[in-house]
């Protein structure tokens, strides 16, 4: 268990490294900071001097230690777009985006994990047929299809129908931004009011339906294949009811590899929220990068990439250590081929 | 061997007997067929040729599909905001997504095959690094990576070199973000073919290590990668289609399937849908048409199910 742990944390380790020295030679090297940051008039004694006083004289190895170390306490610098520390843009967007994902992820489970032992257990019924085809058609669907699609049914054409039928158009739900939202210390917050709340559930239904239908195969192949063996055979054998063996014997069994899948899927969903953020403009850090691509803005691609890689990395550890306290046998290998199987 | 006898043994292959039985199937290669002959014939199959400047009419402009009441046969699926036929726009566009997406494919496998390869074979330090590489870069989604590539080559070239360029810089990132799936892949089945017989008795009669990987040992590995390759393409058109939308991909001069909903989605409000409308269905029913010939490969090359 203590060697699982340390290897793990190493691992941890070494991505975390990697990742912060590419986002430094991100920083350092691809196009001239100096240019960046000043104007076209600056003389090259000036060039000379801020060069100096930014430590980008110094060698390379001294440079990317004091990038760490500034990493470390959250100083990435400033936009050169905005002209404002990168760590307070971030700060600003991350309430919106975690709540988003957060919402999103609870969507893909609360829909995925039943209707993925329905569809194992009801096998070859039109129902599970049904569900299938659905999933198969979230696996094809881009996001940003499905959020166009989502926009165009619930607040475009939704707007005639309503009227049609003589009900409010408040019926409708909004397809941009974030709605009312609430400040709570440095955190806002768009789910305590009805207009925040309306305006995440767009963007939330589109984030969470590729995970939704990844969830849902993957609890129904587990499940069907738990169902298969011998000790599932016996349990009926003894005569006890299909309640008590799907969910007492069979669901539990299947929920290992699940867990792990579901960890490693919240880092996609927070990867995937920079393309429902656009669709829907949602002030969240995605859009923020995908700006910051646009324009070339390396110290805030930097610090978006070293912020994510961390939030990945302290995921897998969880999913990881969680799994070690699960299964006592510590089949590490066989979750993570499950989780790329998926 | 003639050409009788190899459809022959076609039509009496396992591969065949399941694809036949398999209407769903039949209709996702089909598809995919339709798409491929557009793609590939869009100069002489399509209506319009959308990027000549001296056939569009501005005038044109906006015309619905031709089946509504402003509809003109002309122009069946209707035109965009520069009067350019969208039927011919997505045809030529899914030209480029398909391009893309290809040579992307190409590339991570011939990257992950390659490296895989010489991991599982070599085995030792080789293995660890390329192993190590694939884990840590698996841990990062692969559209984040790609989009850094991108990001990457925005900052390195001056932005008209990167529109000229922009097809290659999408499928270096698509085709660099995709390879440790298919290391890891070739790896696993490499090491299972390591061991057997025949390639002991290749080394005793003496051949070269390289040479038994490459001639021996690569071809029994190649099934599973095929699968891979197959669900990998859709993801990738998916991905180019992503990147483009988000504008970081083809630029509005040489649209994608992925550009064309972008661009359309502008006029999705002032109630022109179907600019937007028929590429997004377009590009779902190609990603799902791909996607169903990666699900039955799948199924088909697994002995477990037969």
């Amino acid at each position: 268990m203590l060697s699982f742990l340390v290897s793990r944390l190493l691992q941890a380790a070494a991505v975390m490294t990697a990742v912060s020295f590419l986002c430094f030679v991100l920083f350092n090297f691809v196009g001239d900071p100096i240019n960046n940051m000043v104007g076209q008039e600056a003389t090259p004694q000036e060039r000379a001097e801020l060069r100096h006083a930014l430590g980008l004289d110094d060698p390379v190895p001294v440079q990317f230690l004091r990038f760490l170390g500034n990493a470390a306490v959250g100083n990435f610098g400033k936009s050169y777009r905005m002209a404002r520390p990168v760590e307070q843009l971030i700060v600003e967007r991350l309430p919106a985006t975690l709540e988003l994902v957060f919402c999103g992820a609870l969507l893909a489970l609360l829909l995925g994990l039943p209707l993925g032992v329905l569809t194992a257990l009801r096998r070859d019924t039109w129902d599970t047929r049904a569900v299938m085809t659905f999933s198969l058609a979230g696996v094809a669907m881009p996001t940003f299809v499905s959020g166009i699609l989502l926009i165009y049914i619930f607040s475009v054409e939704c707007t005639g129908w309503v009227a049609w039928l003589g009900l409010p158009t408040s019926l409708c739900l909004p397809s941009f931004g974030r709605g009312d939202t609430v400040q709570i210390g440095w955190w806002s917050s768009g789910l305590l009011t009805g207009g925040g709340l309306k305006a995440i559930i767009l963007p939330s239904v589109t984030l969470a339906l590729f995970q939704m239908t990844l969830v849902l195969r993957l609890v129904r192949s587990e499940m069907l294949e738990v169902l298969r063996t011998d000790y599932i055979k016996f349990a009926r054998a003894r005569g006890l009811t299909n309640r008590t063996v799907h969910f007492r014997h069979a669901l539990k069994n299947t929920l290992l590899p699940v867990i792990t899948v579901i960890g490693l899927q919240v880092g996609g969903l927070i990867a995937f929220s920079i393309i429902t953020e656009t669709v829907f403009q949602w002030p969240g850090m995605g859009q923020l990068f995908i700006q910051s691509v646009q324009f070339a803005d390396i110290p805030v691609m930097a610090a978006y990439l070293v912020m994510v890689s961390f939030f990945f990395v302290t995921i897998n550890l969880i999913v990881d250590l969680t799994y070690a306290v699960i299964d006592p046998r510590l089949r590490v290998d066989r979750a993570r081929a499950a989780g790329n199987a998926a | 061997m003639t050409d009788t006898s190899l459809i022959a043994r076609l039509r009496d292959s396992d591969l065949w007997w399941s694809f036949s039985r398999s209407p769903l199937t039949v209709a996702a290669a089909l598809v995919t067929l339709l798409f491929v002959v557009g793609a590939l014939f869009a100069p002489w199959l399509a209506p319009h040729d959308p990027f000549d400047p001296r056939t569009l009419k501005l005038l044109d402009a906006f015309t619905p599909p031709a089946w509504t009441a402003d509809g003109r046969p002309t122009y069946v699926l209707g035109t965009d905001n520069q009067g350019r036929d969208v039927l011919s726009a997505i045809m030529y566009g899914g030209r480029i997504s398909l391009l893309v997406s290809l040579a992307a494919i190409a590339l991570s496998v011939t990257f992950g095959v390659g490296l895989g390869l010489a991991a599982g074979f070599h085995g030792g330090w080789v293995d660890t690094l390329i192993m190590r590489i694939a884990d840590i870069q698996l841990t990062v989604p692969a559209i984040l990576i790609a989009l850094t590539l991108d990001g990457v080559a925005r900052v390195a070239l001056p932005s008209t070199v990167h529109d000229q360029f922009a097809v290659w810089v999408l499928v270096l990132s698509i085709g660099f973000a995709n390879w440790p799936q298919f290391a890891r892949v070739t790896r696993a089945t490499t090491l299972a073919e390591r061991s057997k017989d025949y390639v002991s008795a290749a080394r005793i009669i003496g051949i070269s290590g390289p040479k038994i990987a490459l001639k021996h040992v690569l071809p029994n590995a190649l099934g599973p990668v095929l699968v891979i390759a197959t669900i990998g393409l859709a993801l990738a058109i998916i991905a180019e289609a992503s990147l483009s939308f988000l504008g970081v991909g083809m630029p509005p001069t040489q649209p994608s399937l992925g550009t064309l909903i972008r661009i359309g989605n502008a006029f999705l409000f002032s109630g022109e849908w179907w600019i937007v409308i028929f590429p997004a269905l377009a590009l779902m029913v190609l990603s799902l048409a791909v996607n169903l010939l990666g699900d039955w490969l799948r199924d088909a090359l697994n002995p477990k199910l037969r």
